[in-house]
């Protein structure tokens, strides 16, 4: 059986600008994943460019957009895609070199949102206790892989990267608001309080629909637009 | 050539659990400190780690880190230190504290403390009943772990060097360490990254095999960059297989799964490791359980058309606790065999997962080596911590949960030892331009251009000899043949050639340093395994079933040079209590 490309290429040392390569790839594809393919592909032509790690959807190294659809090659069966399968560098960001992109703004806004736990109290000799309904909160949130899939796909983002946060920061922002052994709530929600770091967000759900962990960026969002008018009361 | 140079007082290498928790420490100790990592800090393979860290916290059961250390020595099968064993299960406690400090997200108890459960091998009062000693954040505690690490990092405000790969070690004439060469992904470009103290921390080589549940960067960087700058590595010929892989597959399945209660079954549907472990069962450690798996499969009682892989049951369990405890296993069960181990059993497989062995290092996290007057001298400005390192505490098997815990107690033990170091060397020794252009005349090698084998070709027949000759069941004949094989694939080596030339992310690059390394690192096992005439721990021999420490209660040392081995003696005596004499190992 075979299976049909069609690759975005782009090697800014040879090439002028981007073009479209079809591939052509023989093999049994019952319960490949797409990575895997790309993995065959290489050992014809090892220049096709793509980032890969874990091979098992827990590192977000491997995020692209698949016939049309942000997701992670490395858990989407071949099976499951209409060919020939169009894969292009997730959208929005500089590519670096095919399907790798220059990641650097969606890292310099998950950093915005200082997203570490902020505690200012002296250190007990043991754990801090925690309830299970209090560590609930945390659930859809923690799990975040920085794949980048729903910051580029959301429009709010093309247009202002460097203004809006995007899904993925505020998702971390709220992980650290929800948490309740977090004390930083007031500063955090006054450094987010501006017409583009969060407002920006359209509840267009694009980063709900492609996030390869099923987290909900939205809904995040939404609690953090909640915290800041029960605020502003 | 004009090449960048960059100077700090400490170099790590590797952004994983081990890297991340020394940075940490020393950045907020205002030491300069880079990170170097082939990958973004969160893609590093600490991130795939579930079941959870051990640490006698006692919140379940009771607990005591001296009941841990006896199960710790008793699973490696009496080869770890006990020394550098005690020192980590009394560390256990407070960096598990330390995690939740700096906000991991655990599951929790009703009472608020941190959940634990139970994973093989643990026991209560020196080999009673089950412990539940495993800290967990649901079966995501590798990731909740790194990434808690790298945030705090960037609090921390520790320098990255993300997506840079290390090629090779500097080393002056007098033996110090002096930082390390690594190149740009991005720009191809090289740059020297000059440094007081240097951390090794660079994880495992399951990619010297074919199926492993490890991640695709797991080449055995540092290891081999360790060797290259002849320093032995230690018991490489103890490798874990994990008892459940997913089949043909290999993605791991946790530990905890059986730790929650599920179980093991044959193609009877019987729960044969009652036969194997009496008391233990389907916790017995993993050597013990890997091994039941191969002998079911190979009488004739696997499960499946070609009865070739064993089950994995879970729903008894009831739906919504398998999903609540076990969610990220859920979701790959799902992705990759379309089941949901809620309601399905969940075919498995012994699977290449762990390097017990690695670089040797005392419990400083100092590494040593035998130079002039003994086996343990130390290697000024190097130091190495995590999977790539040999303490040794896992000596011939590890037990679950135990490799988060290595890694941060020995990533924190080596922050402590770096920071005595800096202040008594203040600055930098001066760096020979030879020690510079010995390593960039062997990069020179990758431009060569021309008709030759392929990296992707050479490393795909590396994996399958490796798998077929150095698996869970090892024989002089089997192990002979495949150093024979090894060694010609090493001699092919020289003729690979790159047709990517380019210089901007060029992966095929990266993969060509990555074989280079999978090279030795598979030479070094397979070698260390054919020398080794007794079965231990992960390493079983069929021609020689039983342990012998008359002859092998000893440490294995395999030197690139000659291939040529050495052998030091295993610390029996632990810091402050008494020693766990070797005894016969039931479960």
């Amino acid at each position: 059986m075979s299976v049909r490309f069609s690759i975005y290429r782009y090697n800014p040392e040879t090439d002028q600008k981007p073009y479209m390569q079809d591939f052509t790839l023989d093999c049994d594809s019952k319960g490949m994943m797409l990575l895997e393919a790309l993995q065959k592909l290489c050992e014809f032509d090892e220049t096709l460019g793509f980032r890969k790690s874990c091979g098992e959807g827990v590192c977000g190294s491997d995020g692209m957009n698949i016939n049309g659809r942000n997701g992670l090659a490395c858990i989407t069966p071949i099976e499951s895609l209409k060919q020939p399968i169009v894969l292009r560098p997730l959208p929005g960001l500089p590519v670096i070199r095919d399907l790798i992109i220059d990641m650097e703004q969606f890292y310099q806004q998950y950093r915005n949102v200082r997203p570490y736990l902020i505690n200012h109290d002296p250190l007990p000799e043991v754990e801090r206790r925690q309830s299970p309904d209090e560590r609930e909160q945390l659930d859809g949130l923690y799990e975040c892989i920085l794949c980048a899939c729903c910051s580029t796909s959301c429009p709010s983002f093309w247009w202002n990267p460097d203004k809006f946060l995007g899904p993925a920061a505020l998702l971390q922002s709220y992980r650290f608001l929800a948490d309740s052994r977090d004390q930083d709530t007031d500063k955090r929600l006054d450094e987010l309080d501006d017409a583009f770091k969060l407002f920006r967000c359209h509840s267009i759900m694009n980063c709900v629909d492609v996030c390869p962990k099923g987290l909900n960026p939205t809904r995040a969002i939404g609690h953090i637009k909640t915290l800041m008018m029960k605020r502003g009361m | 050539m004009n090449i960048e140079r960059r100077k700090f007082d400490t170099l790590v290498i590797g952004a994983g659990g081990a890297g991340l928790r020394a940075a940490l420490q020393l950045s907020q100790d205002d030491a300069k400190v880079a990170v170097v990592s082939k990958v973004f800090p969160t893609r590093s393979h600490t991130v795939a780690a579930q079941g959870g860290v051990n640490a006698a916290l006692a919140n379940v059961l009771d607990d005591s880190w001296h009941w841990h250390m006896f199960d710790t020595v008793k699973g490696s099968d009496y080869l770890g230190d006990q020394d550098a064993i005690e020192y980590m299960c009394r560390a256990a406690p407070r960096i598990v504290y330390e995690l939740e400090h700096i906000g991991v997200p655990f599951t929790r108890l009703d009472n608020g403390k941190i959940y634990q459960r139970a994973f093989g091998g643990q026991s209560q009062n020196f080999g009673g009943d089950q412990a539940a000693r495993t800290c967990a954040a649901a079966d995501r505690t590798g990731h909740a772990i790194l990434h808690s690490l790298y945030q705090q990092n960037i609090a921390a405000k520790t320098h990255f060097f993300d997506e840079y790969f290390a090629v090779d070690l500097i080393k002056d004439e007098e033996g110090y360490i002096l930082g390390a060469i690594a190149f740009g992904i991005q720009t191809g470009e090289p740059v020297i990254i000059e440094a007081k103290t240097t951390l090794i921390a660079t994880g495992g080589a399951g990619q010297i095999f074919r199926t492993s549940t490890n991640a695709l960067i797991n080449t055995g960087d540092g290891m081999a960059m360790a060797l290259r700058a002849g320093i032995p590595l230690q018991d490489m010929e103890f490798f874990q297989f994990h008892p459940t892989g997913i089949a043909g597959k290999g993605m791991l399945i946790t530990e905890a799964a059986r730790g929650e209660g599920g179980y093991l079954i044959n193609k009877d549907g019987e729960r044969f490791m009652k036969r194997y472990a009496p008391k233990a069962h389907d916790l017995a450690s993993r050597d013990v359980v890997s091994r039941a798996i191969s002998v079911e499969i190979r009488e004739g009682r696997g499960c499946g058309p070609n009865a070739d892989h064993i089950l994995l049951k879970l729903d008894h369990l009831g739906y919504d606790k398998v999903h609540k405890r076990l969610p990220g296993i859920c979701e790959m069960a799902q992705a990759f065999l379309g089941i949901d181990p809620g309601n399905d059993a969940i075919p498995v497989f012994p699977t290449a997962h762990y390097t017990m062995g690695g670089i040797p290092t005392n419990r400083h996290g100092q590494v040593i080596m035998p130079l002039d007057t003994g086996p343990e001298e130390i290697i000024p400005g190097l130091y190495a911590a995590g999977e790539c390192a040999c303490v040794s505490v896992h000596g011939a098997n590890r037990l679950g949960g135990n490799s988060l815990l290595d890694i941060l107690v020995f990533g924190r033990a080596s922050a402590n030892d770096i920071g005595g170091y800096l202040k008594e060397h203040r600055y930098h020794k001066a760096l020979s331009q030879d020690s510079v252009d010995k390593v960039l005349e062997r990069m020179q090698r990758w431009d060569k251009k021309g008709e030759g084998e392929s990296v992707s070709g050479l490393r795909a027949e590396l994996k399958k000899v490796m798998e077929d000759h150095c698996g869970v069941f090892r024989t002089e004949d089997v192990l002979q043949q495949g150093l024979e094989k090894v060694l010609e694939l090493e001699a092919r080596l020289p003729d690979v050639r790159l047709k990517d030339h380019s210089k901007v992310f060029n992966t095929a690059r990266v993969e060509a340093y990555e074989l280079e390394n999978l090279m030795d690192i598979a030479i070094a096992t397979v070698c260390s395994a054919l020398a080794r005439k007794e079965s231990r721990g992960a390493h079983s021999r069929i021609d020689y079933p039983d342990r012998d420490d008359t002859h092998w209660l000893k440490h294995s040392l395999f030197f690139k040079d000659n291939r040529q081995l050495d052998y030091k003696p295993v610390h029996m005596k632990p810091m402050n209590v008494e020693s766990f004499p070797p005894k016969e190992r039931v479960y």
